[in-house]
């Protein structure tokens, strides 16, 4: 690796646009206008913002779930467009809120899917199975066999991580993850993503309307309000930034005092 | 003579009436099936055709089946066997629920499994065949359990163009004013839709998917 390869941008957005489509753009089609932004390799980039301000659109134009009306989402210096919808999607891990894990399909299976889909050798997707259990704290003895409908709400989410990262993706996307968690499994299951981050390398890209989750995640915050990008910050400076749409945030950030005085 | 002893003498004609009724039902069902199930997918796929496609069979199922029959009787090549005329007018009436569950089944699955599907980089072809029939196949058979009983019944009527079956008796019975006449071909016809239902039941419920 080149000693600038940290400050290479894996993903990039160019003034990208994006509107619903059969809609009238004018009005309420227009999701997303003009985005520019990146995010560099290693990374991790929290997309904050509140319901409907475009932050899960934004997270799915770079997988290509979605595709721009205007602009371009590059990935690895191609624009989505221009990839093999499969093949990208198979180098991004993709974990979301609801997880969707397949009811069908023991722990097993669920997280073996992406190397079963590329075919590796079966000793070789089992052992990776094993080891990516035991990375999001599951014992792979107890859990292998068993079905989604049969675990807690956090041990689904740890298995919904360890598909994501099965095959080893150079890119994770995550939107809410941490959402549908009771407060002490979400603080538990974010330390422990905390801790993996740094252990992983990975580019990530988390959607969030939690503001302690993108200072705590994050290494830079790109806050988006009803489309648009209202500015890129690292924690600090989003802690103490003057503009007024990021001080609603951080003023709303629930300190003991504040806690207190409301009761 | 009481219908015990009727039943008794008659028990090869039964038989052999039954098994025709078997015949008819499941050579239609399999057509339906084989039919049914890929509109069903198509109309999932492609949700333009989805009027075109349930409102064709919708039509089917609202025309007199005795009418069909009747109406089927002149086409060339279905003429000429009575049998195959009544298959075909029997799987036209099976296809509406089958095509209508095989549509609820797959729209019924939860949309975040089929998203995480996608964006793990699983192929249309992949997402169908390992996540959508597996988890709809319950609700597609629900489609075919009612279609088989709607079949059983409707297959009784085939006997007025003459493709045999346990309708045979029925319409022996009615034009004899014969009771025992009419309850041999309904009463295997009810116990045969009943078993049907029964067992398409049992199936059903060992195929549905556990709630996540």
């Amino acid at each position: 690796m080149s000693p600038d390869s940290s400050r290479e941008p894996v993903i990039e957005f160019r003034d990208v646009t994006y509107e619903l489509p059969q809609t009238n753009a004018s009005t309420h089609g227009r999701l997303l206008r003009d985005l520019n932004f990146s995010v560099l390799r290693g990374e991790t980039m929290v997309l904050l913002g509140r319901s409907g301000s475009g932050k899960t659109t934004a997270l799915k134009l770079i997988n290509r779930l979605r595709e721009p009306s205007h602009g371009e989402v590059r990935v690895e210096g191609r624009s989505t467009i221009e990839w093999d919808p499969i093949a990208l999607r198979r180098r991004i891990g993709y974990v979301i809120q609801e997880i969707g894990l397949f009811p069908h399909f023991t722990i097993e299976r669920n997280v073996s899917l992406v190397p079963r889909l590329e075919a590796w050798p079966t000793d070789r997707t089992r052992a990776r199975v094993k080891e990516l259990l035991n990375l999001v704290g599951l014992a792979p003895e107890s859990f292998l066999e068993r079905y989604p409908h049969q675990l807690s709400g956090g041990q689904r989410q740890r298995v919904g991580l360890a598909r994501a990262l099965a095959a080893d993706p150079a890119i994770l996307l995550m939107d809410e993850p941490f959402g549908a968690l009771d407060p002490l499994t979400r603080d538990e299951v974010r330390r422990e993503f905390h801790a993996l981050q740094q252990r992983l390398g990975k580019t990530i890209v988390i959607v969030t309307h939690d503001v302690s989750e993108a200072l705590i995640l994050g290494t830079r915050i790109g806050l988006l309000e009803a489309g648009t990008l209202a500015g890129v910050y690292s924690p600090q400076e989003f802690l103490q930034s003057a503009d007024p749409r990021s001080k609603a945030y951080v003023d709303h950030l629930p300190t003991r005092s504040r806690l207190e005085e409301s009761l | 003579m009481n219908l015990a002893t009727f039943f008794l003498r008659h028990r090869d004609e039964i038989f052999r009436a039954t098994l025709e009724h078997i015949w008819l039902v499941g050579a239609a069902m399999l057509l339906a099936v084989v039919i049914g199930v890929p509109l069903g997918i198509l109309v999932t796929r492609r949700r333009w055709l989805s009027n075109s496609i349930l409102g064709s069979a919708n039509v089917a199922e609202t025309i007199p089946s005795l009418a069909l029959f009747g109406f089927l009787l002149p086409v060339p090549w279905l003429g000429e066997r009575a049998d195959r005329l009544a298959i075909l007018a029997l799987t036209l009436y099976a296809l509406l629920p089958i095509i209508r569950n095989t549509v609820a089944g797959i729209d019924g699955i939860d949309p975040a499994v089929r998203e995480s599907a996608k964006a793990m980089g699983m192929t249309d072809r992949q997402i169908l065949f390992q996540v959508e029939l597996p988890l709809s196949l319950s609700t597609v058979l629900a489609g075919v359990r009612v279609a088989t009983v709607l079949t059983i019944g409707i297959a009784t009527i085939a006997a007025a163009v003459g493709a045999g079956g346990l309708g045979e008796f029925i319409f022996r019975g009615l034009a004899m004013v014969n009771d025992q006449l009419i309850l041999a071909g309904a009463i295997p016809a009810a116990v045969l839709a009943l078993t049907a239902d029964l067992l398409l039941g049992l199936l059903e419920r060992r195929l549905r998917p556990v709630k996540a």
